[in-house]
């Protein structure tokens, strides 16, 4: 059944849910959140275009494979290890930026556990996309 | 800092991501390999660092134990290892040849790699949780390995396997849920060094008991064996090969670890459990095997009863049936695979593997009947061959530890191994051919699936006819085991204080 409310709310929706997605993963460090709930989140967005307007047009907004999102996220959080390496530490040892203020933000406070979580929400983005996908796939 | 120790589980982790990001089999099968040979490299650089130094710890993302994770190699970590990245690298040129594309595409080689990963991750970590994690790690790449292609009969295998490995994997769960409520520590050597100053009975026996059918499973001791003849039969033998040599063993591995590490205080208890489970383990596998009449349900049966000779040597726990243990693993690990191996080209020359429907293939294929003669008699204990200074460690422990009963079943399992090795050969090689039956393949194409095989059969007649210098680490590694005080020094370097009280 179509419904045309779905597919306006969905559409509407999705970069609300995207940049929320992105604040869930920046407060992860030290409050609630992080990669994994903010990945759930971001792909939630959507899936809510694949309930509504339908695959095709979630496909065409996410505009990159699913796996290819696993493969990526695999890598940068694997990646994030080795800085610790090079500064003759021990893997997946931190490295921090020294911190700065920036307007809404507050404190900034970048390192690398930061580039492992955008690690995990890409891995959990992809691997539920690629899940829901194929479910609907097999569906119609 | 010791980040050596983490590249065999790092680099075929690498390769394996850089697989999913192209996702081409060509840059997949290229990236396997040369991943694969690089983690061996890592592998021997790491074994050539343990001999020399002991232990070597790394604490990951610097927190210092007991907090943070740490990955600790000591000899036997460094020795299994080792043996399992050459077999990864053997088994994965097999599979070049040996395994149809339509799998080959479905990210097989990604899966592999991921596969050897979880496997010297749990050869390598010093946290108990972690260990879980290692194992998760290689049974969902193992479920996907082994459901592949999903066909009717693999499908079946499949679900037997992985409802009882989920079961021992929950198991293992509660017993280590245990371990933390009562020493509120996961770190392994914090755990034994905890335990050996306060000890507890009743928590160590009943975490031991969980352990021991946890792992038992896994490793398919008896009574918990039936799985593994229920799936390995069923996909493609590269798969099953690398399964047979390397899975089971890991649970013998981690049996090893935590028996000599934290229980062994109160061993005596288990001691008899041990023993008479060893026995029972060898005795079933070899008369399962003696019903059975298709190559690798053989072969599947003959893994059971070996690892009830890696338990004997354990249960016996002294110096040299310790030592005997390791040189079973190593022995067991590259005889095992070779015989998958092997059956898997006759599986491929004559597109079946009943011994009723093959023969003549002595005649037909005489460099493979000699690459099957070795590591068979190997298997069945024949000297000079590895299989029998290996068996030879264990009679004589189980001899000097006066448990005269141990050492005449294997005695008997040894005799009874040997014939249905005889069986096979006799069958499948020497007998005539039932009907004049035309090679699928012709066998001379099969180059990459003979080479994997020979260097195997050399690394057998290695072991058996320059076996003393294996056997020279294999008792320093035992020595390590029986003395977990240098384990629990090395990775908690503050601790000395409280060893020197015991």
């Amino acid at each position: 059944m179509k419904s045309t409310i779905l597919d306006v709310t969905a559409r509407l929706l999705l970069p609300w849910l995207f940049f929320t997605s992105l604040f869930i993963l920046y407060r992860g460090h030290n409050l609630p959140g992080g990669g994994f709930i903010g990945g759930l989140v971001g792909a939630s967005g959507f899936i809510l275009l694949v309930m509504g307007p339908g695959l095709e047009a979630a496909k065409r907004a996410l505009r990159v494979d699913p796996f290819s999102l696993i493969g990526v996220g695999l890598l940068l959080a694997v990646l994030s290890g080795i800085g610790g390496v090079f500064m003759g530490n021990a893997f997946m040892a931190g490295l921090w930026l020294p911190t700065f203020s920036l307007p809404l933000l507050g404190t900034v406070h970048l390192g690398t556990p930061l580039i492992f979580d955008i690690g995990v929400y890409l891995v959990v983005m992809g691997f539920t996309l690629a899940m829901i996908f194929s479910l609907s796939e097999a569906d119609s | 800092m010791n980040n050596l120790i983490l590249l065999p589980v790092f680099i075929p982790f690498v390769a394996a991501i850089i697989g999913l990001i192209f996702r081409t089999l060509p840059v997949q099968r290229t990236l396997g390999l040369i991943g694969m040979a690089a983690a061996t490299i890592s592998a021997i650089l790491l074994l050539n660092v343990v001999m020399e130094q002991d232990y070597l710890v790394l604490s990951l993302g610097a927190w210092q134990a007991p907090f943070g994770i740490v990955l600790v190699a000591d000899l036997l970590s460094a020795i299994m290892v080792l043996i399992s990245c050459i077999m990864g690298i053997l088994v994965m040129l097999f599979s070049v040849q040996s395994v149809d594309n339509a799998r080959q595409k479905t990210f097989y080689y990604p899966l592999y790699s991921m596969l050897i990963m979880g496997v010297n991750g749990a050869f390598l970590t010093g946290d108990i949780f972690n260990l879980y994690v290692w194992f998760e790690v290689m049974l969902i790449a193992s479920f996907v390995l082994i459901s592949l292609g999903a066909d009717r009969a693999q499908l079946e295998g499949a679900f037997k396997y992985m409802v009882l490995n989920l079961v021992s994997s929950l198991l293992f769960l509660a017993g280590a849920g245990l371990l933390y409520a009562k020493v509120g520590t996961l770190n392994m050597a914090d755990i034994a060094l905890k335990l050996a100053i306060q000890p507890d009975s009743f928590l160590i026996n009943s975490t031991a008991i969980l352990f021991l059918i946890s792992f038992g499973v896994k490793a398919a001791i008896f009574p918990f064996f039936f799985w593994l003849p229920a799936s390995y039969h069923t996909p493609p033998t590269a798969i099953s090969a690398i399964f047979a040599g390397l899975l089971t063993k890991v649970g013998v591995y981690t049996l090893m670890r935590s028996f000599t590490l934290f229980f062994n205080q109160s061993f005596e208890f288990l001691q008899d459990i041990l023993l008479i489970l060893a026995a029972l383990t060898m005795l079933t596998g070899v008369l399962g095997a003696a019903a059975q009449y298709n190559i690798r349900r053989i072969l599947s049966f003959h893994i059971i009863s070996q690892i009830g000779y890696m338990i004997m040597g354990l249960a016996l726990l002294t110096p040299l049936a310790l030592a005997g243990t390791v040189f079973y693993l190593v022995h067991h690990i590259i005889v095992k695979t070779n015989l998958f191996l092997v059956g898997g080209v006759i599986e491929k020359v004559k597109g079946t593997g009943e011994l009723s429907k093959i023969g003549g293939l002595y005649r037909a294929l005489p460099f493979l009947a000699l690459l099957f003669f070795i590591p068979a008699f190997s298997l069945g204990g024949i000297p000079p061959l590895s299989g029998f200074w290996a068996k030879f460690a264990l009679v004589k422990a189980s001899i000097d530890a006066e448990v005269f009963w141990i050492t005449a079943v294997s005695l008997i399992v040894g005799v009874m191994t040997l014939f249905s090795m005889t069986k096979i050969w006799a069958e499948a090689f020497w007998k005539d051919a039932p009907e004049e039956t035309e090679n699928k393949v012709e066998p001379k194409t099969l180059k990459l699936m003979y080479a994997p095989i020979a260097i195997m059969v050399l690394m057998t007649l290695y072991l058996g006819l320059f076996g003393q210098g294996m056997f020279e680490v294999a008792e320093r590694a035992a020595d390590q085991l029986l003395n977990p005080e240098g384990y629990i020094q090395a990775v908690i370097p503050q601790s000395t204080e409280a060893i020197s009280k015991l």
